[in-house]
């Protein structure tokens, strides 16, 4: 198990299309709701 | 029809921003940073479907696709089971 | 980063937390951060030591590492694993693998929620016993032996970072894969008896470089975040990189105790006791000493440094035991401002001390003698 820290990637928007928007704005919404880390990766304990 | 439920390995614990969930298999440890995203989490299995869930925990229509794509990411990561 | 903004202020309770059962222990590791040896007479009773867990099982506390002194020496360690996993508080133990007898492995195989972590100091006998005592390198691979064996699964091998023993990570590593378990590399501090070898024993600035290096290059091996000091050369270690001490992570000692942290076994990071009213969800909530870690962070003399933002000042205990202040930098500090600030520390006067905390006076055993299974 690897101690990492991983968030979310937020799409980078290159196109002005209404869609890239929209999933862009999912991604950045998503992003808000859930991070994810390891329990070994904390300072502090044995 | 997605049905989503807690995974049997997973412990659910409530904080102030929302809660924090461990599998104690692979020891992950998730931050679930939205209220309603944690209700919909502790009741998805009551519901034969995820959209019936969303709606009880009163996510706006417009919200549905973002919190359908952290309940994925719950998935990938384990804390949900699917069928 | 959010995730470390939320967790720097502290959350209702422990993600995890170390548990120091006992202050007895048949090594005499040189560097032993919680000056152990001979038991203390005020140890929890085991009756309190199940209301700890039954706290901590309340409180939703996920996990608790369990160490010592040397854990497994204390008669009802059986009894208050089992209290623990039964109550889905799942229990990661350090030992010296003195009492990990084949039986023992086979008990350990068949429990939910528990994991063990050997710990080792050398790759070799002659690199390790010289920490730990002679015979204690066979008696940890013997543990080890047993635990794969046995089916365990993937345990830990946990290696304190030494000037000694940094030149045989691809060995550690082999050590660990061989037996079918995970490495775990951790920070030597000037700890307990630590403070006694640290000048000798931390790793150089050359060392500490040729580290990092080996850390990126091997993201599965664990580090308890320890080195999140090091992240300031370059790309962020693998973690959350701050300071988990009364803010994630605490430490209960023997006699029921809480400090910041396991590494910070003094006065000025006690938090209060579990013996006190309202136990330890009370110590956790509401201790003087804990809403003060929980306040942000100032840089203090660091906040004109650009790498600030990655290291975080580095470690506290670190700072405190080699007598810099805790708003400076690490002694280890990677641009090196932690050595000029120990040249001005030694001028100025001592380094606080824990004492001799439970170090066994009188000769020590020279070797470790098997017991039977």
């Amino acid at each position: 198990m690897t101690s990492t820290v991983t968030e979310s990637v937020v799409s980078p928007t290159t196109s002005e299309t209404d869609t890239d928007t929209a999933v862009a704005a999912d991604e950045v919404l998503a992003e808000l709701l859930i991070e994810e880390i390891s329990i070994d990766g904390m300072c502090g304990v044995y | 029809m997605t049905r989503y439920a807690l995974h049997p390995q997973v412990g659910l614990r409530d904080e102030q921003f929302g809660a924090l969930a461990y599998h104690y298999g692979n020891r992950r440890l998730t931050f679930l940073n939205d209220a309603r995203l944690v209700t919909v989490v502790r009741t998805a299995a009551e519901h034969q479907d995820i959209d019936d869930a969303l709606a009880a925990a009163g996510v706006p229509d417009g919200q549905r696709p973002a919190y359908l794509t952290a309940l994925q990411r719950l998935h990938d990561a384990e804390i949900l089971t699917c069928e | 980063m959010r995730v470390t903004d939320r967790m720097a202020q502290g959350l209702d309770a422990p993600i995890c937390l170390t548990w120091e059962l006992t202050y007895g222990c048949n090594l005499s590791c040189v560097h032993c951060l919680s000056s152990s040896g001979r038991r203390d007479p005020r140890e929890l009773t085991t009756d309190e030591c199940a209301s700890v867990i039954d706290d901590l099982a309340a409180m939703k506390v996920f996990y608790v590492n369990i160490g010592g002194g040397e854990p497994t020496l204390r008669p009802d360690f059986w009894d208050l694993l089992d209290h623990a996993v039964d109550r889905k508080v799942g229990v990661k133990f350090s030992t010296n693998g003195s009492r990990i007898t084949t039986a023992a492995a086979a008990r350990l195989a068949a429990t939910d929620y528990v994991d063990v972590q050997i710990s080792v100091d050398g790759a070799d006998a002659a690199t390790n016993d010289a920490i730990r005592g002679a015979g204690s390198f066979d008696v940890a691979t013997t543990a080890m032996r047993n635990l794969a064996d046995a089916g365990f699964g993937e345990f830990k091998v946990s290696v304190v970072v030494t000037r000694d023993n940094v030149g045989q990570l691809d060995d550690f590593l082999a050590l660990a894969t061989g037996f079918g378990a995970q490495l775990r590399l951790t920070r030597l501090r000037p700890s307990g008896r630590g403070a006694d070898v640290w000048d000798d024993l931390h790793v150089t600035a050359e060392q500490q470089r040729e580290l990092y290096q080996w850390l990126l290059a091997h993201p599965g091996v664990l580090t308890g975040d320890s080195f999140f000091h090091l992240s300031a050369l370059g790309e962020p270690l693998p973690g959350l990189n701050l300071c988990g001490a009364g803010r994630v992570v605490c430490l209960i000692d023997p006699v029921g105790d809480v400090y910041a942290c396991p590494f910070v076994l003094h006065e000025q990071f006690k938090a209060g006791s579990v013996r006190g009213n309202g136990g330890f969800p009370s110590v956790w909530r509401t201790s003087a000493l804990f809403q003060e870690l929980r306040e942000p962070d100032s840089a203090g003399a660091c906040a004109s440094c650009g790498s600030y933002d990655a290291c975080r000042g580095g470690c506290m205990a670190a700072k405190f035991f080699t007598g810099l202040p805790l708003d400076g930098p690490d002694p280890e500090c990677v641009h090196g401002h932690g050595e000029v600030a120990l040249l001005a520390a030694s001028s100025a006067g001592s380094r606080p001390s824990s004492g001799p905390g439970h170090t066994r006076r009188g000769p020590v055993p020279v070797s470790i003698g098997r017991r039977p299974a």
